[in-house]
């Protein structure tokens, strides 16, 4: 696995001197200063970012992600003809562009809250949970377009489907969810709503961020749901480890595709 | 060194290689010349493990390539356009490949000079001619003293001294007993390197022999119009 570190190493050392990243860190910078600026205290102002965060971050790091996957094509297939294994190269390349996403994240993030919020040291573990929050969904919608990109050699069928995941993950679903609720009204719907919940890593993100955050008002219907259900210990949990199978899932059959791709 | 045997590869409906049989000997000069879309370059992707064959087996120094790399610590790759990691100075493009391959280059720093890339090594890759890309992959290619060296379209965007400079160098590798592999549609360049020649022809090979073998077939005195000859043929 050492060989896959040592592309990773190198790929997050060019990503971060990458134009588009350093706009990306300074988005989310820029959000959060005026965020401060008009005046919200660090608890609100987090909240606030969530909303933002939830849109932006997996939006990026698809396009982003894909980008990059048929961008550095020819510099794959120089990693690939040297003496190492193909799982190494995927694996590096997977996780040099999550890392250098996530960096970028945290520092715009983190930065503003840092200078602003510091004499409320209080609010740091919501920080924290946003901040893991944001770089699950990276690591997620990462492994997901490198599934895409692997799968096809045609960029805009890869780029219509990520657009597609992330409109129905962000938008649609919680438009469907509404309608199912109010067509099956009259059935109990418990059960089948923690379920759908659990198929959706960006709703299973907002939950865990706010189950921490303890705003029980933006919780949400599956989030009031998926806290009734599962209760405030088990909940953050089974999310968490839901998000990490997220990640797992797409990335495992990713690698699959990859060892039988032709570069 | 290398042995190829009834090697077929698909992309959807068009069959690239059909049934590829191949032996070349160690410490030779083998070109692969033959139109466009012929399966040059699928050939060769195929040798270094770029591309997966849908059947046939490719051995390489009595390693078969499928599931295998470590036979890739032996081999010399020249693509036929090198890109590189924009924001990557070449000094850390030559760092990680050696950190990969973890092996000295004993022939780094003269293959550097060679090709006068010193005022490129802080330099981002990405503001890199296409030129200076090529040079860059020469020397990544040849810098690990590999036996066997696989070379796609090597000399193309190559200024003429520089290109002079690469084909001595390989006559040297060629004296020292490597074997190169190399596509090319530049006749001159491999009049005066190859010993052999094989012409593919849609995915299938349509002439295996030395330069003298493909003139005295023809008739023709140069290597180019002995192609050329054999295209037409082909082509009625």
């Amino acid at each position: 696995m050492s060989h896959a570190l040592k592309v990773a190493r190198y790929t997050v050392a060019d990503l971060l001197r990458s134009r588009w990243l350093l706009g990306y860190a300074g988005f989310f910078a820029a959000t959060g200063w005026a965020l401060f600026y008009f005046g919200e205290e660090p608890a609100q102002a987090i909240v606030s970012l969530l909303s933002v965060v939830l849109l932006v971050v997996p939006l990026v790091s698809a396009v982003f992600a894909m980008t990059q996957f048929y961008g550095s094509r020819e510099f794959t297939e120089l990693l690939l003809a040297q003496p190492i294994d193909r799982r190494s190269v995927f694996y590096g390349q997977y996780a040099g562009l999550a890392i250098a996403l996530a960096l970028g994240f945290v520092v715009g993030v983190a930065g503003p809250f840092l200078w602003y919020g510091r004499d409320h040291p209080e609010d740091f573990w919501s920080l924290a949970a946003l901040l893991v929050g944001g770089m699950l969904l990276t690591a997620i919608f990462t492994a997901l377009a490198l599934l895409a990109a692997t799968l096809t050699d045609n960029r805009l069928r890869a780029l219509g489907t990520l657009l597609f995941l992330w409109l129905f993950c962000t938008v649609l679903y919680d438009g469907l969810l509404l309608v199912a609720v109010i067509l099956f009204e009259a059935y109990p719907l418990e059960q089948p709503l923690v379920v759908l919940t659990l198929l959706n890593p960006v709703d299973l993100a907002r939950i865990v961020v706010l189950l921490r955050l303890d705003v029980a008002a933006l919780l949400g219907y599956t989030g009031a749901v998926f806290e009734r259900f599962f209760g405030t210990a088990v909940g953050p949990a089974l999310a968490f480890a839901a998000l990490l199978l997220w990640i797992a899932l797409p990335l495992g059959v990713a690698a699959r595709a990859y060892r039988r791709r032709d570069f | 060194m290398i042995a190829v045997r009834a090697l077929r590869k698909a992309f959807g409906p068009l069959q690239v290689l059909r049934g590829l049989d191949l032996t070349i000997a160690g410490g030779s000069v083998t070109a692969i010349v033959g139109p466009n879309a012929a399966g040059k370059t699928t050939f060769i992707k195929t040798l270094v493990g770029l591309v997966v064959p849908d059947s046939g087996e490719v051995i390489v120094g009595g390693i078969p390539v499928r599931r295998s790399w470590s036979y890739r610590a032996r081999l010399g790759y020249m693509p036929q356009a090198a890109r590189f990691p924009e924001n990557l100075v070449l000094t850390e493009l030559l760092a990680l490949v050696k950190d990969l391959r973890g092996a000295p280059a004993p022939h780094e720093r003269e293959l550097l000079e060679l090709f006068e890339l010193g005022p490129a090594l802080d330099r981002p890759l990405g503001v890199l001619s296409g030129g200076t890309r090529q040079k860059i992959s020469a020397v990544l290619a040849l810098m690990f003293d590999p036996d066997l060296l696989v070379l796609d379209e090597p000399t193309v965007g190559l200024d003429p001294l520089s290109s002079r400079r690469f084909k001595d160098r390989l006559a040297q590798e060629r004296a020292r007993g490597k074997t190169i592999l190399l596509a090319s549609h530049v006749m001159s360049d491999l009049e005066e390197m190859s010993d052999r020649i094989v012409f593919l022809v849609e995915g299938q090979i349509f002439f295996d022999g030395s330069l003298e073998a493909i003139r005295t077939r023809t008739g023709e005195p140069t290597l180019e119009r002995a192609i050329a000859h054999l295209m037409e043929g082909e082509a009625r």
